[in-house]
């Protein structure tokens, strides 16, 4: 049977605050334990929650950002657990009227094509603590620095239909939080987790099948293999007959499988009401407007205005808008260099092919935008050849200076003087009788073929520094 | 001294006619002499007391005292107090020492008061009787084998005992006005979000409001004017601006109508406690006041709306208690479960317990829309009626309490008629007005307090109407103690 997969998301983004969603504690990663944890991070008795403006700023970016509905009048409620990692016994969220309500998201696919992915609704939140269950001989120790620290949940519409889907929204979604500046993103910190829910149909159906809820996916790898491992198990329970449990499943990244949570881990009645500390969250049109009118260009923006006016296709246009500090570097080389394919292709393979490899982020290239512009200005002046300056900008990557610099230094500059090009072509049509016999007897289509040979053999004497344009215009003058 | 009102006493300071050490010490002593047969006190805080009388002193010699600069007070227990054991009259947090102050007790200190002690209460000031407390009942002075009310029955016995001159208590539904109307003393619970609950533990978040006991309404208004205003940190808290409630007290009543809801009136009022309510009435009619009938018709939801609720509340509210980071923990427990259920068996009481049982289902799924969503449907109701009572009149009156205190033990063992004290207070919580609760007799040897209700933020009015009724009548003078009279 031909299956197919309905995905849904639920994204837990930190946002960016410097203080706790409630309370004045800072939010920064990586503090002693217990150390970023007041008395209302500790649910200490008579501590109130104080709403952090600066989180619902943010949630409003991220509506705006997906063209969502703003829950003019948004709630908190209690979700009610026990956990030692949730100090009050309630995790203050928003349930029924979240700030964010429905909106769209369109998501770029590897072969070109692109997709809708409905957004059901965000809400605001705060983070639990963390409980380290090693170093403590066999006691947990509780780390409250987390908790409080502003969330906000973003939960998809079952749009999603197969592992590279996910991926390509998660990483729109990432792309949109970067933009907007309410996130760090950072994934491998937390700054972004992933439930999925994720479930069965035959090919061609309409109805829903039974889902399982993959729970805390850290990263875009792990998010890909556990959606392939699911559809696996899911898929041998079917076709074997049998039915898929709801249930809670955990990916555990060492042994690359799912497996059923403890049904301790799983609370089934979060009792939900209204949080009495807390007013309503009311904001008004101009507040909205004043959020709006300070909005970045978006990625999907940025991306429209890099295929209209750079010509790039949808593709490079999306991989090249992905951040906004590529996307600035990219316009900053294309500005220096007046041409946007070529400069599309520098950033995109050799530049990002370099990053890739030494794991830089763009901000960290050793190239500046203005460098890999001239680069690309001496290509177009023909100073240099497309293969020689791919020497230029390994130097150039080792710290060696600007091109003009390296190539001047090794001599690299291309050969354009028409006598010295005049005197290789002879050599080479002189040593090579046999093949200008060829070509002198061949027809149209071979020639172009054979001609290629004659270019090769000059580019060889010229060490690739002949310009190829003028040594195609002699061989076809002396070839007669 | 102890037979002086907080006005008396600050003119007194004022006057040097005595020190804020002489006067501190003097109340520790009572204190410590009596208080062993009313129990109202759960800790005495004499050697910081007295070293902030020295400082209050001085101040006193300077030139920026305040009204309550020099003045003990007693607090009752759900107020967070710096370094003192906040108990919350439970087992749960006996060990509790808070590293901060409540807003209200913060405001106290920047006055120069001094805190006298902790009081005693019903545990997490869930109850009417303060029978259900970790460091046992409260004996009313007035009668040592009745109860002195609840929650806060510490705080009135205290000042009814003549053992401070002022306290603070908590009303979530009649706590500061009930055991005031028992102990024959003034309770005023104020709008709610009038006085900060930063630093109050919290019962019923959207119920709890903190106010002043003390003898007579001028007092009351000495200390709310330092209690009430905006905090930042309590987002319930109110913006609207506070006025010096000592103002308007001598206001003449000429001209005010008081509106006397018939539900209040009617079945289970004692006909003692009724006698004494008509006769305030008459007294405040004499003074210029119009009587009018009118009708709280959803009065009869008001209970049940209350108790589920405020337990809805409290069940969540009390999570926090698990035994992680303070307060009681059960020893060796041998895994989470068993810690979180031990620690909350041995730290709480049954009437807490049962509370919480209540709230969790009455929050459970399935059962939200049969009883917390239509509670929250009768509250508005309630408060509607209030909102259209008060478009024909200026306040509303009746009697605080059914009937008088009532024998120690009496109603421990039946919840419901416990809960049935609290009729004529509860509504006034789940509509969030100020309520005052003023001595307006005697039956049998027993206060009886008459209640009145105004507006939200109209707490001078309640002030004013509880003066000039106190500058007409003596009940507020009366002490069960040695002494005789104020």
């Amino acid at each position: 049977m031909q299956w197919e997969t309905v995905i849904g998301l639920e994204v837990h983004l930190q946002l960016a605050t410097r203080s706790k969603i409630f309370s004045g504690s800072p939010t920064t990663f990586g503090a002693e334990p217990n150390t970023q944890a007041s008395a209302v991070d500790l649910a200490m008795p008579g501590m109130l929650p104080v709403l952090n403006e600066q989180a619902v700023r943010y949630a409003v970016m991220f509506g705006l950002g997906i063209g969502a509905s703003i829950g003019m009048r948004s709630v908190f409620d209690r979700k009610n657990y026990f956990y030692p990692d949730l100090p009050k016994g309630y995790q203050i969220s928003q349930f029924a009227e979240p700030v964010v309500g429905a909106g769209k998201f369109e998501i770029q696919l590897e072969d070109g094509g692109s997709r809708q992915i409905g957004i059901t609704r965000a809400h605001l939140e705060e983070d639990a603590g963390k409980s380290l269950h090693e170093d403590f001989h066999g006691m947990s120790g509780i780390d409250l620095n987390r908790a409080g620290t502003p969330l906000l949940e973003i939960v998809s519409e079952p749009d999603i239909r197969n592992a590279a889907e996910a991926v390509a929204y998660l990483k729109a979604l990432h792309s949109l939080v970067i933009y907007l500046g309410i996130s760090d993103g950072n994934m491998a910190e937390g700054s972004m987790r992933c439930d999925i829910n994720i479930s069965l149909r035959p090919m061609g159906s309409k109805e829903l099948g039974t889902r399982a809820e993959i729970k805390n996916v850290n990263s875009f790898r792990f998010v890909e293999r556990a959606i392939r491992h699911e559809f696996e198990r899911q898929a041998e329970i079917l076709e074997s007959g049998g039915r898929v449990v709801q249930e809670t499943r955990l990916y555990d990244a060492d042994r690359d499988e799912t497996r059923p949570m403890r049904s301790k881990e799983v609370a089934n009645d979060y009792r939900y009401f209204p949080e009495p500390d807390l007013l309503p969250v009311v904001i008004d049109e101009a507040y909205v407007e004043e959020v709006r009118r300070g909005l970045p260009e978006l990625p999907m923006d940025k991306r429209k205005r890099f295929v209209e006016q750079y010509q790039l296709s949808a593709y490079d246009a999306s991989v090249l808008s992905d951040s906004p500090a590529l996307a600035a570097y990219y316009e900053t080389v294309v500005r220096h260099c007046s041409d946007a394919k070529i400069a599309a292709n520098w950033v995109q393979v050799e530049l990002m092919g370099q990053l890739n490899k030494h794991e830089l982020g763009i901000n960290d290239s050793p190239v500046s935008a203005q460098q890999l512009g001239e680069l690309i200005v001496r290509i177009l002046d023909h100073s240099i050849s497309g293969k020689i300056a791919k020497q230029v900008f390994e130097a150039m990557w080792q710290g060696e200076g600007n091109a003009d610099d390296i190539i001047e230094a090794r001599g690299l500059k291309q050969v354009s003087d028409s006598g010295a090009l005049e005197s290789m072509v002879d050599e080479v049509i002189a040593s090579n009788a046999a093949q200008v016999e060829q070509y002198l007897a061949a027809d149209e289509a071979k020639r172009k073929k054979l001609l290629g040979f004659f270019v090769g053999q000059i580019m060889k004497l010229s060490k690739g520094q002949a310009n190829p344009q003028m040594v195609n215009q002699l061989l076809a003058k002396k070839l007669t | 001294m102890h037979t002086q009102t907080v006005a008396q006493l600050a003119q007194g300071l004022r006057e040097k006619r005595f020190s804020s050490v002489e006067l501190t010490q003097h109340f520790c002593s009572r204190i410590e002499e009596l208080d062993p047969i009313y129990n109202a006190f759960i800790t005495l805080n004499k050697d910081a007391a007295l070293a902030a009388a020295a400082a209050a002193d001085q101040r006193l010699a300077s030139d920026n005292a305040t009204a309550l600069t020099g003045i003990p007070i007693a607090h009752k227990d759900i107020f967070c107090t710096l370094g003192l054991r906040t108990s919350c009259g439970s087992r749960m947090l006996d060990n509790f020492i808070p590293p901060y102050d409540a807003t209200v007790i913060k405001r106290f200190n920047e006055a120069g008061a001094i805190i006298l002690g902790k009081t005693n209460m019903d545990e997490f000031a869930m109850g009417s009787s303060n029978e259900n407390s970790f460091y046992g009942a409260v004996k009313n002075p007035w009668d040592q084998t009745t109860v002195p009310g609840g929650s806060s029955g510490g705080s009135a016995a205290a000042v009814a005992a003549l053992l401070a001159p002022a306290a603070t208590g908590t009303d979530t539904g009649g706590s500061i006005r009930q055991p005031a109307a028992f102990c024959g003393i003034t309770g005023l619970k104020p709008t709610y979000g009038r006085v900060s609950r930063l630093g109050m533990v919290a019962y019923a978040s959207s119920l709890d409001q903190g106010g002043p006991m003390a003898h007579t309404a001028l007092d009351c208004a000495l200390l709310l004017n330092t209690m009430a205003g905006h905090d930042p940190l309590d987002s319930t808290s109110a913006q609207d601006p506070v006025q010096d409630y000592t103002q308007d007290l001598e206001q003449p009543l000429k001209g005010l109508r008081i509106g006397l809801p018939r539900e209040y009136f009617g079945e289970g009022l004692d006909p003692g406690t009724g006698a004494c309510i008509q006769a305030a009435l008459q007294e405040l009619e004499s003074q210029g006041a119009s009587l009018v009938d009118i009708n709280l018709p959803n009065s009869k939801l008001t209970i049940p709306a209350y108790y589920i609720i405020a337990p809805a509340e409290a069940s969540t509210n009390l999570s926090r208690y698990d035994g992680v980071r303070y307060g009681h923990r059960c020893e060796d427990p041998g895994d989470l479960h068993d810690l979180y259920t031990r620690t909350r068996e041995e730290g709480f009481g049954d009437e807490v317990k049962r509370r919480i049982l209540v709230g969790t289902y009455a929050l459970s799924a399935g059962y939200y829309d049969a009883y917390y969503k239509k509670a929250q449907q009768a509250r508005r109701l309630i408060s509607d009626n209030f909102t259209a009572a008060f478009e024909q009149v200026d306040i509303i009156a009746g009697p605080t309490t059914p009937g008088t205190a009532f024998p120690l033990g009496a109603k421990s063992d039946d919840p419901v008629a416990m809960y049935l004290e609290d009729v004529y207070t509860l509504a006034v919580n789940l509509a969030g007005l100020p309520g005052i609760s003023v001595p307006a007799g005697f039956v049998d040897g027993k206060p009886v307090g008459l209640q009145l209700i105004g507006r939200h933020f109209a707490e001078a009015q309640l002030l004013n109407v509880g003066h000039r009724y106190q500058q007409a009548t003596d009940w507020h003078q009366q002490a069960p103690v040695t002494g005789g009279t104020l």
